[in-house]
């Protein structure tokens, strides 16, 4: 699937998108996973009440199931307007 | 209804007048324009706005059908800019065309409050001091619960 990062999560992973191989069930699985690849992945999700997630850009939970999903986004709290 | 999340400013006068040409049953047009703030010390070089391709369109259009669904709008404009912009730039304009007055207003109020925090965009701020992303204000978010 592909695992997309915005503002400070893109920085501090360094990289904007990226195709990841996964049997994670759920988004807290993937990031479980992310966070044991390197220390930048666990610096970028060291405090998930900062981080939301939308899965096929659907804003959705930390617990949602991963099936069928295509697209993964970590972003911090939106500041439109 | 149109929606346009683009990177090149935009005329606010072009864009009202555009809106409000030819709708003859509308007695009220309410128009909100975001403007970019200076810092406190007035040293804004430049801030940076980031969205995510796809979900910003796609959210913007969610948000304005579920606010043509609570009030009795004629129409509805959301223009969103992205990208590098200085202070005194406009960053955004919301406009609703309503029969009433108080359909106008309060969807446009409805819609700023939702583009704020339901919005995929990510604002950054670049100064002499250095850089900084905007953080989300807890106040943004418990002004949602109004609605």
């Amino acid at each position: 699937m592909d695992v997309l990062y915005f503002a400070w999560v893109r920085e501090r992973i360094g990289i904007p998108k990226e195709k990841i191989d996964t049997e994670a069930a759920t988004v807290a699985d993937l990031v479980r996973e992310l966070v044991a690849r390197e220390e930048r992945y666990a610096a970028a999700f060291a405090d998930l009440s900062a981080l939301r997630v939308a899965l096929d850009q659907e804003l959705s939970g930390f617990d949602a199931p991963l099936t069928g999903v295509r697209e993964v986004a970590f972003f911090p709290p939106m500041t439109g307007g | 209804m149109r929606v346009s999340v683009q990177e090149e400013p935009f005329d606010l006068g072009a864009e009202a007048n555009r809106f409000a040409e030819g709708d003859t049953g509308s007695g009220a047009i309410v128009t909100f324009t975001g403007v970019v703030r200076d810092l406190a010390q007035g040293n804004l070089d430049v801030m940076e706005i980031e969205h995510y391709p796809g979900m910003t369109e796609k959210a913007i259009a969610a948000i304005a059908d579920d606010a043509r669904q609570r009030w009795s709008l004629a129409d509805v404009l959301v223009i969103h800019r992205y990208g590098q912009l200085a202070p005194g730039d406009r960053i955004m304009m919301v406009a609703t065309a309503a029969r009433h007055r108080k359909d106008a207003f309060e969807a446009a109020e409805f819609l700023m409050d939702y583009l704020k925090s339901r919005a995929p965009f990510w604002k950054k701020e670049i100064s002499g001091e250095g850089s900084d992303w905007v953080a989300a204000k807890d106040e943004d978010e418990a002004a949602l619960d109004r609605w």
